[in-house]
């Protein structure tokens, strides 16, 4: 019975082409559909598949610490630096940009919309005890959220339960319970732009610097992790930052409004 | 958005045989499918002897088998994950992100289900007969044999409720899975990235075909099993 086990094993491992890399992502880019806009052109040219698996920020990270991926493609800067800075990466690149907003109802109960003042936002929120809906999870967005309340000289986790909601899921799944609750909710542009279910949400901040939102890409240390494909990773990464990658992304929109903006050196 | 939007979607997804759709559904079938054999080769042949044994300790380890029947996929996730991550004991095999990962993950999920529910219908029917197994004279491989021959039945409703709960589970598939397009994604899997992207009326439509892959494979083997019901008993 175990070499049947085993051979099924191996019958169903073999459909896994040997050339074919894993790159650890944010959930924003797969949510916002640019893989499935970008993938195809570029698994045309190379002739092998690049296999994302779409977690949080921290998540992704964790994993590739683990040697479960070939590239990390993510958007906590300092997390990043670290992340190359312990030996895991070989070097990081910037690949790509948008920004952060806030959204909230139209009911708009802290009197922010059409603010551009981040801090002083955050500050009316928790001044009004309006609910808020976090991330909590250890992902880019939370914390990019995390260092915006920091910045504003509040601390919501005081707060958490209360109108301060740490829903500790993805952004989709978050979006979708601030919605539920009528909480007011940080998100990237790219999946706000692609979300179905805004009800009567609209962004309420939009256009601060501190909202800034740059991604990153790395290649795995093959030093750390020996399982690392480099040229198909690399090859990968090149194009990414290539003329044609980067017009690729450029090109990606929803509804005629681009999504990611390109800036690799 | 409501209930009558991903009906018609359900339907025009049905009708259009979807391409991804397809793709979807068949690795769906396939992972749970093997892994429900899986759990039966090791579950059921266990659930037999546990019904037909008395030793010490039998108590604990049939309250142990009944307690991992309430295993969260997800913890299933967490733990087969470790084992098989690059960083793990089996990583060398390289087999996370891959259907093999997931097969593996819902095995050890159902397996104490078809153990536990097996042992329990044929304990019943060991009790029947045992008198006559013992007038024979049949060793302990002979008996479990033919309480596996005479449960038949009994135990076609022990693999679906095996293959039900390997299905519709999300947690561990997600982790050690991915959800990589075409790869490793299934319908639950896709049901919540639907759900994640506020699709909400598509992500219905895909568990409304769920449900009907579930209705058909389980209509299938109530045909199977009533067709050899009528052959044995004629």
């Amino acid at each position: 019975m175990k070499t049947c086990f085993a051979a099924l094993l191996c019958a169903v491992a073999a459909t896994v082409a040997s050339a074919d890399i894993i790159v650890q992502s944010t959930t924003s880019t797969a949510n916002s559909g640019l893989y499935d806009h970008l993938l195809p052109q570029f698994e045309a040219e190379a002739g092998y598949k690049v296999n994302v698996v779409a977690v949080g920020t921290g998540q992704a990270i964790r994993n590739a610490t683990n040697c479960d991926a070939d590239v990390l493609l993510v958007h906590a800067k300092a997390s990043e630096e670290a992340f190359v800075a312990e030996g895991r990466g070989v070097s990081r690149a910037d690949l790509m940009y948008n920004d952060f907003v806030i959204v909230g109802p139209a009911a708009d109960p802290a009197g922010i919309a059409g603010s551009e003042d981040t801090e002083a936002a955050l500050r009316a929120i928790a001044e009004a005890g309006a609910l808020f809906a976090s991330r909590g999870d250890d992902s880019g967005t939370h914390k990019k959220e995390l260092q915006l309340w920091s910045a504003a000289g509040t601390d919501p986790s005081a707060a958490s339960g209360a109108w301060y909601r740490e829903t500790g899921s993805g952004m989709g799944a978050t979006l979708n319970a601030a919605i539920g609750m009528g909480a007011y909710a940080l998100t990237d542009r790219a999946t706000w732009l692609s979300f179905g279910n805004k009800g009567d949400y609209k962004v309420v901040v939009e256009g601060d610097p501190d909202l800034f939102n740059q991604y990153g890409v790395i290649l795995v240390n093959p030093e750390q992790c020996p399982s690392v494909k480099v040229d198909e990773a690399q090859g990968f990464i090149d194009w990414l930052l290539s003329d044609a990658g980067q017009s690729a992304i450029a090109a990606h929109q929803i509804g005629g409004k681009q999504l990611f903006f390109p800036n690799a050196n | 958005m409501g209930f009558g939007e991903a009906w018609g979607l359900a339907l025009a997804l049905v009708l259009e045989a979807d391409r991804d759709l397809l793709e979807i559904v068949g690795l769906s079938l396939r992972v749970s499918l093997a892994a429900t054999a899986i759990a039966c080769l090791i579950g059921l042949p266990l659930g037999a002897l546990l019904a037909a044994t008395r030793f010490p300790g039998r108590g604990a380890l049939l309250i142990l088998v009944n307690a991992l029947m309430g295993l969260p996929p997800v913890v299933v996730g967490l733990v087969v994950y470790l084992s098989l991550s690059r960083a793990g004991p089996l990583g060398f095999l390289g087999l996370l992100y891959t259907p093999a990962a997931m097969i593996i993950a819902q095995t050890v999920l159902i397996t104490p289900i078809t153990a536990a529910l097996s042992r329990q219908v044929l304990e019943t029917l060991h009790d029947e007969y045992d008198p006559q197994f013992r007038s024979f004279g049949l060793t302990r491989r002979q008996t479990i044999g033919a309480l596996l021959i005479d449960g038949r039945f009994a135990l076609a409703t022990v693999a679906l409720a095996g293959f039900g709960r390997a299905i519709a589970e999300v947690g561990a598939v997600m982790i050690v899975g991915g959800n990589i397009d075409h790869l490793t994604r299934v319908m639950t899997t896709a049901i919540a990235l639907e759900t994640s992207k506020g699709d909400l009326a598509l992500a219905l439509a895909l568990g409304i075909v769920l449900l009907a892959l579930a209705l058909t494979v389980n209509a299938a083997v109530y045909g199977l099993r009533a067709g050899a019901m009528r052959a044995a008993h004629a």
